[in-house]
């Protein structure tokens, strides 16, 4: 292997194998850039091609390194297609059986599936919305805070430590909010269903142990802001700054700025992030699987009473260690419906979030 | 069948290590006797017996495989606590060669034929682990309350909501009780407490507990819901005037509740929780070996606590792979002497078997039988 003999093969390899692994790429690479940071200016022109010229006069090694490099990344985008497809096939192939079974082979006794995976996908839904809605204002302040109004040196202390909430396990979460907050929560609905009991949501009998869905909405809200906050940070920073200063100049004040030349660049942004943040919340399990008190069955708006719907994670995760045959089947199939609804939420976002780019 | 080579090549090693000893001592003491039997007492059992099944017994199965283990050097036990169900379809399918599971086989299952077992075997199943359920509660300056089956029934069914309510009142007098909410926690996961719990109000509260005995809570009930013993401990504790039913080993620093049995009342000990088990008669039409309690709740004798909780083993009398049959035996034999449910009773707070006259002798004659 001398170097001459390198030099004297290496152009139209070069050549052939950049074209190939450019066709590759072009499929897997859509959809994986396009979902969480659609509201970002795009990072760059694509790479540009080798030139053959040029490349008759590299080294083997330089070749080589150039079609691992890009066989790996080609092989990456396309390895996530084909896992995702086993996961779907795997779903569909081992919850099939479900679907047509009956109340003796259900987990709970459920008289058919759809009693079982309706109550449920509801509760997954609504405490994610609950969370969401209550972790989207607090993720754009905190993320306004800290491009906007935070001293300099105090932004990356203050990043960092959001940061640090994204990376505590969801069972601390879990074991926190049974603990602390459930308890300390129970202390405030009363008052709630008290004075706000008028409002369907805060009617009936509060808990008195605090373990209702607007505690593991609050709770699930922790663990989405810092995934929104990052996202949101993200943008905000990109904001062009001919635009700040050009409302500036204008006399505007710095919350007049943010509204008229950060909020509106950012729209997409903050959207895409909302939407990560509520995969997060869907497919959150052992915190509500700790916090949230369940029945089985039940489809309520009712945020502070005992009885709560259950999310299908939390679900799964409790009853799977006791289920066997039909059960196991059962299981999956809500995994199905999961991965459906999540799906959903992404495909949504998607077009809302390009729509609002599109403005 | 893995497994089965595994303990063979283990054996024939464990073998040829105690000929070489006393190959070794009779070379230099010329006295072969010493040798041989000191390595037979670590060197007969050896390989991995695989079981799992009812979670109710982790605790007890830790105690029992240390107690084991430390016998047996040579020999590992695995415990799964996967819960009873699947202990019962993997013990049926050959991947354990004993389960434990708190709802016995049905006399027409245990007819049939498993994978463990060799064609033809009958099934061995022994009451191996009896623990008391405890009726707790949260309830400011109120350590003990009476309860009957009624009145239960009626706290978990929704009806009482007032700790002050009439009802508690009058089995309690003179206690200061408060007027707080009552918040009765049930397992939201399926267990065999909430079944036997079930079971209880069901056989001593016909007409005020109209639904069956299960594994799950009623759906129709709503309430408070957590998940396992220790969820639903941790409720009680957390909540000011909830009530529950638990393991009674978890149910220290809570107040008990002592259940109405004929005419007086009867706390929790592992005493009247093992008499409630030995006075129940055997289910009937059960195999000689299939050593079923049908748990009789309605005893009014005074020292019978009949919430109780009976959770079994099962074995084969002849194994398909024998070198496991001799693992089980073993194993077996230890989990029901005297030891084994001392060690229990010391780890999980159980009532040892070994208390009852009428039980134990049954029980040591079934684990007898496995060849």
């Amino acid at each position: 292997m001398s170097l001459t003999t390198d030099r004297l093969e290496m152009g139209p390899v070069a050549g052939s194998a950049s074209a190939h692994s450019g066709t590759a790429l072009a499929d897997p690479s859509a959809p994986l850039s396009g979902v969480p940071y659609a509201g970002l200016p795009d990072p760059g022109l694509p790479a540009p091609r080798p030139r053959i010229g040029l490349a008759t006069r590299r080294s083997r090694r330089d070749r080589l390194a150039e079609l691992a490099a890009q066989k790996t990344a080609a092989g990456a985008g396309w390895a996530i297609v084909v896992i995702l497809a086993g996961v779907l096939v795997f779903l569909l192939v081992q919850g099939w059986p479900a679907l047509a079974a009956g109340a003796d082979d259900l987990p709970a006794h459920a008289s058919d599936f759809w009693t079982l995976a309706g109550p449920l996908a509801f509760g997954s839904l609504w405490a994610s919305a609950l969370a969401l809605s209550l972790a989207a204002p607090i993720a754009i302040a905190v993320a306004l805070a800290i491009t906007q109004y935070a001293p300099r040196r105090l932004r990356t202390a203050l990043g960092g430590a959001i940061d640090l909430l994204a990376a505590v396990p969801s069972v601390v979460y879990g074991l926190w909010g049974l603990m602390t907050v459930a308890p300390l929560l129970a202390r405030v609905y009363p008052w709630l269903t008290a004075h706000l009991g008028w409002l369907p949501f805060f009617a009936g009998q509060p808990s008195a142990s605090g373990r209702t869905i607007l505690t593991a909405a609050i709770i699930l809200a922790l663990m989405v802001v810092p995934i929104m906050a990052a996202v949101c940070r993200e943008v905000f920073v990109r904001a062009p700054a001919s635009s700040a200063e050009a409302a500036y100049a204008l006399g505007a004040t710095r919350w007049e700025t943010i509204r008229l030349a950060v909020l509106p660049f950012a729209r997409s942004g903050i959207i895409s992030g909302a939407m990560l943040g509520l995969g997060r919340a869907l497919g959150e399990t052992m915190a509500v699987a700790m916090v949230l008190s369940p029945t089985p069955f039940l489809v309520t708006f009712h945020l502070v009473e005992s009885s709560n719907p259950n999310t299908v994670a939390a679900f799964i995760a409790q009853t799977f260690p006791e289920a066997h045959g039909l059960e196991t089947s059962a299981l999956i199939a809500l995994g199905l419906i999961l991965f459906a609804l999540t799906f959903a939420v992404n495909a949504a976002a998607r077009r809302v979030a390009a729509r609002a780019a599109g403005k | 069948m893995k497994h089965a080579s595994i303990v063979k090549i283990k054996l024939i090693f464990s073998f040829a290590t105690v000929f070489a000893v006393a190959a070794g001592c009779s070379a230099v003491e010329d006295n072969p006797d010493e040798g041989v039997s000191s390595g037979a007492s670590a060197g007969t059992l050896s390989g991995v017996l695989a079981g799992g099944g009812a979670s109710s017994q982790t605790a007890a199965q830790e105690a029992w495989r240390a107690g084991f283990q430390a016998a047996n050097l040579d020999v590992t036990v695995d415990y799964d606590p996967t819960g009873s169900g699947t202990g019962r379809t993997n013990f049926a399918d050959g991947g354990y060669a004993f389960a434990g599971t708190d709802a016995p086989f049905t006399a027409a299952e245990a007819a049939g034929s498993f994978a463990t077992c060799a064609s033809g075997s009958g099934l061995v199943e022994i009451p191996a682990y009896i623990s008391p359920i405890a009726v707790a509660f949260n309830l400011d300056g109120v350590d003990s309350l009476r309860l009957d089956a009624v009145v239960i029934a009626d706290i978990f069914a929704g009806r009482l909501t007032s700790w002050n309510d009439p009802a508690i009142a009058a089995l309690n007098p003179g206690a200061n009780l408060p007027d707080t909410a009552i918040t009765p926690v049930h397992r939201s996961d399926k267990s065999g407490t909430t079944e036997n719990f079930t079971d209880y109000l069901v056989q001593t509260a016909p007409t005020a507990w109209t639904f069956a005995a299960a594994e799950a809570w009623p759906a129709e009930l709503k309430g408070e819901a957590a998940e396992k013993t220790q969820g639903v401990r941790q409720t009680i504790a957390a909540t000011a005037g909830a009530i529950g039913y638990l393991d009674a080993s978890q149910a220290s620093g809570l107040g008990t509740a002592e259940l109405k049995v004929g005419d007086g009342y009867v706390a929790y000990s592992p005493e009247a929780a093992a008499a409630a088990v030995g006075k129940s008669s055997l289910e009937a039409g059960r195999a000689a070996f299939d050593v079923v309690v049908d748990i009789d709740r309605t005893l009014s004798d005074g020292d019978v606590y009949p919430l109780v909780l009976v959770s079994y083993l099962v074995a084969c009398e002849r194994y398909a792979d024998p070198a496991a049959g001799s693992l089980a035996k073993a194993y077996l034999e230890y989990v029901i002497s005297a030891e084994g449910q001392q060690a229990a009773a010391e780890h999980a707070g159980s009532a040892p078997i070994t208390a009852d006259p009428a039980l134990a002798p049954k029980a040591a004659a079934a684990v007898a039988a496995i060849a």
